[in-house]
């Protein structure tokens, strides 16, 4: 047995898991008022709205100023925030949310069904991305009294699927700001009005956003930090100086590069850990385009899956930081994982059995054929992985050409053009495969919709199951059809998802409360308090 | 009234060159893959069509290039710059916002850059081939082969991180509210780092071309008769040695006050600065046409202002050259 990177990180996940219990003793500390939290934002927001955008970017700043309707608690579930409670008729067609009675907007305006109204058709149906797919079929919100808002959908929807989706794509505006005026261009949407904890202050571009308590916030006695203060810091080494010099106590998302992560692991005051970004688990990938005539014969999709050695590229690559995935559903989200094992493991006799059955024998310089691949700069790790593709394909006699563009040029490539054979990239998970996963494999995406099944492969089992499952209102019924799915696609591999991870928070210790719920980063950081030093 | 004539005839020359390069650029970028959406909906991680074909309407993307080109050189020639697609207000606001950084940083990394290369330069050449010429010959080549990012993040680790001396990034204290002569000291504090890291690789440079002048200088005639009629050594260094080997010094601060809008991309990147270099890095990553063509458009006018003042300054230096 050898002990590699990955069962260092298990145990010491397990460690990380022994500092849970320390929490709970933070939480018996008595919370300090006052003090800045100094986070870290790798990347300028164009706009900072994010009924109108949905990204981490905009997630991280805005989520402490405009609040959703729902958020996730430590379980996972989803807890009360704008609105207090839901039910939904048995037809599925109809949900009504409670609404949070006393909630004031920043600029003093109450809070009530209209605001909601407003944002669901204004702006989640119309504008958000993710959300006009999520709310396509949202026929009216109807409000009966000031504080309820009734969604009616033309088809069933699915109380869950939309609970998880809106901790997300349901961050309520302000309808007096917004109505009337071209929604695009209003200033709100970089000087955000909203009703969360703390309140718009400035945004520096280039340098810094603050924000400040909200002295009226209605979870009384909170916030405790008197302000927060995102850095615009875009070089990652530079990210790791910054926490170390405590210019900034905390970097998510993987803003520090893979082997600072691993470096500062041992460092005593930073806690760098997966906790609280549970929701947000992603994948790296590599889709083939089955326009091409290799890549539509399934045997070579899979002879180029089983010449991929997953586990040494994540031990030498990654820092251990991740594990072969199991289909395009992650395990982090147990109301849907299905289960299994990886479906290609290394196998590169298999691998050339497979290329030769299928018929494609070695030219007389070994080469059977050869493939254009386009990496998808989302992380530092993707060109790592497209080399490390190059090399395990070379090996099976596959020659592979890497072509390198910024990540808009690659994904018109891919997208748009479907000028690639292979392309690999990251697929983020968005807490239901509905969400941002089932469009990877669905037929039917307009050409030129990214992340979307550009594939030139379709499956008539597929679409339906997909279909089905987006509509199926029973929770069992509905994990069930997907894990249908996950079967089927694991088949075929139109795309196959190579690992399985999660990003990497890096905390300083003094910072209290933290990356206590699922999806911490973007949440409202309403308990969140800073210890003396 | 001659120099006004001079300067007058001088735009009228640059008007058609900048025109050629904003057009030029225009087109170029037309070549690279995707758009300011595309661009975009990779950064909140995807979208639907529906909304991206929004944006490009909203963008003004959904017409045909000429148009685009069209619209673009009426705008300019109303003298207004468009609006930056990232930072959603006028290219103009944009850039003076970076400027002053741009400015404060470049100018201080040069000035520095030239008075120590031209220190060290006279230095070398008084101790030509002697161990002082050696080491600081040596130390030239090093500043000017190491790459600068390495400079600044073994500044950033060694004054930041470990010694805990300077700020590890930033322009001044976020939120510290200092005014007047305060902040002044406290920017002064942050920019000490970049400075230096900046002005390494400028003072390899001025010490090389500095010490080569010197020793042409030194050996033509006139120095000799200043020798002959007995002035000091330090004497014929500064009063006619220097201001002769100055020339070559002017010609080249000239190029590079040119590419100082520019910014230096790495530096500002690694410390964290809000500067014209990482500006122009990010309007191509997003493929902000209107933000790229405005820096272009600044730069250029400062080369032709600068090239302009360098003519008047050599005149001055040497008056056998006549504008």
């Amino acid at each position: 047995m050898r002990l590699n990177r990955r069962d260092a990180l298990l145990s010491t996940s397990a460690a990380l898991l022994g500092t849970l219990l320390p929490r709970t003793v933070f939480a018996q500390e008595n919370p300090r008022r006052g003090g800045v939290l100094t986070a870290h934002l790798g990347s300028e927001q164009r706009i900072l709205n994010p009924a109108l955008r949905a990204s981490t970017g905009v997630y991280l700043v805005t989520s402490k100023i405009m609040e959703a309707l729902v958020d996730l608690d430590a379980k996972g579930s989803p807890s009360p925030v704008l609105a207090t409670s839901w039910e939904a008729t048995p037809d599925g067609k109809t949900i009504t949310f409670k609404l949070r009675e006393g909630v004031t907007w920043h600029d003093g305006k109450p809070f009530t069904a209209a605001d909601v109204q407003y944002t669901a058709l204004e702006m989640w149906k119309k504008h958000l991305n993710y959300g006009t797919q999520l709310q396509q079929y949202l026929e009216a919100v109807d409000r009966p009294d000031q504080y309820t808002a009734v969604f009616r959908y033309s088809r069933p929807m699915p109380l869950n699927l939309l609970l998880r989706a809106l901790c997300d794509l349901g961050y309520v505006a302000p309808r007096h700001v917004f109505e009337g005026t071209n929604v695009l261009e209003n200033p709100a949407n970089t000087a955000p009005i909203g009703t969360g904890p703390f309140k718009f202050v400035q945004y520096e571009r280039g340098q810094y956003i603050v924000a400040e308590r909200n002295p009226n916030y209605w979870r009384k006695d909170q916030p405790y930090l008197d302000r927060v203060v995102w850095r615009v810091i875009t070089d990652k080494s530079a990210v790791a100086a910054a926490l170390e010099t405590g210019q900034i106590q905390l970097s998510s998302y993987n803003g520090l590069s893979l082997s600072d992560l691993d470096r500062l692991k041992e460092d005593e005051r930073f806690e760098v850990s997966t906790r609280g970004i549970e929701a947000n688990a992603f994948n790296n990938t590599l889709e083939f385009n089955t326009r091409r005539k290799e890549l539509s014969d399934v045997r070579v999709r899979r002879a180029i899956a089983h010449a991929i050695d997953v586990e040494f590229f994540i031990e030498n690559f990654l820092y251990g930081q991740g594990k072969p995935a199991t289909g395009p559903i992650p395990s982090s989200s147990p109301a849907f994982y299905p289960g299994g094992t990886a479906p290609y493991p290394f196998d590169k006799k298999k691998s050339e059995a497979l290329l030769e059955e299928a018929g494609y024998k070695r030219g007389p310089d070994g080469t059977r054929f050869t493939l254009k691949l386009v990496p998808i700069m989302n992380g530092e790790d993707v060109p790592l992985l497209a080399t490390y593709i190059q090399q395990s394909l070379a090996e099976i006699g596959i020659k592979v050409e890497i072509v390198q563009l910024d990540i808009a040029g690659a994904l018109t490539t891919v997208y748009r053009d479907w000028n690639f054979d292979l392309a690999t990239g990251w697929h983020q998970y968005r807490g239901d495969p509905a969400v941002s996963t089932t469009v990877w494999y669905r037929s039917g995406s307009p050409k030129g919709a990214p992340w979307t099944n550009q594939w030139g492969w379709q499956s008539d089992k597929v679409d339906q199951l997909i279909d089905q499952a987006a509509s199926e209102i029973d929770p069992v019924k509905r994990k069930a059809l997907y894990g249908d799915w996950v079967k089927a696609v694991n088949e075929e591999i139109p795309v196959w998802m190579i690992t399985e991870r999660q990003f990497f928070a890096a905390t300083n210790k003094q910072v209290r409360n933290h990356h206590n719920t699922p999806r911490w980063d973007s949440s409202d950081w309403h308990d969140t308090w800073i210890a003396s030093s | 009234m001659r120099v006004l004539l001079l300067a007058l005839r001088r735009l009228a020359a640059s008007l058609p060159t900048l025109l050629i390069v904003l057009i030029g650029l225009f087109l170029l970028l037309q070549l690279a893959p995707g758009d300011t959406v595309d661009a975009l909906v990779a950064q909140i991680g995807g979208g639907d069509p529906r909304m991206i074909e929004e944006l490009r309407r909203y963008y003004g993307l959904d017409v045909s290039v000429a148009v685009q080109l069209g619209r673009y050189v009426w705008r300019l020639l109303q003298l207004d710059l468009g609006f930056s697609a990232i930072y959603g207000k006028p290219v103009a606001d944009v850039i003076l916002e970076r400027l002053p950084t741009t400015l404060l940083l470049m100018g201080s990394a040069l000035s520095f850059a030239f008075a120590a290369g031209m220190a060290l330069g006279v230095l070398a050449a008084q101790r030509v081939n002697r161990w002082p010429d050696t080491l600081i010959s040596t130390l030239g080549l090093i500043f000017y082969a190491t790459p600068s990012f390495w400079f600044g993040l073994m500044g950033i680790v060694i004054f930041a991180v470990n010694l805990g001396w300077l700020p590890a990034g930033g322009i001044e204290e976020i939120g510290a509210g200092y005014t007047g002569f305060r902040r002044f000291l406290d920017i002064a504090w942050h920019l000490l780092l970049p400075t230096l890291t900046l002005a390494l690789i400028f003072l390899a440079t001025y010490l090389r071309i500095m010490r080569a002048s010197m020793l042409e200088v030194m050996n033509l005639e006139f120095v000799r008769t200043a020798r002959a009629k007995g002035l000091s050594p330090g004497r014929v260094i500064s009063a006619h040695v220097l201001r002769n080997a100055l020339l070559p010094m002017v010609t080249l601060i000239g190029l590079q006050a040119g590419t100082m809008l520019g910014g230096s991309v790495v530096v500002e990147s690694v410390f964290a600065l809000p500067g014209l270099g990482r500006l122009a890095y990010e309007s191509v990553v997003q493929r902000d046409l209107n933000t790229l063509l405005g820096i272009v458009f600044v730069s250029a006018l400062l080369v032709i202002v600068v090239n302009f003042l360098v003519d008047l300054l050599y005149a001055r230096l040497d008056p056998r050259i006549v504008g």
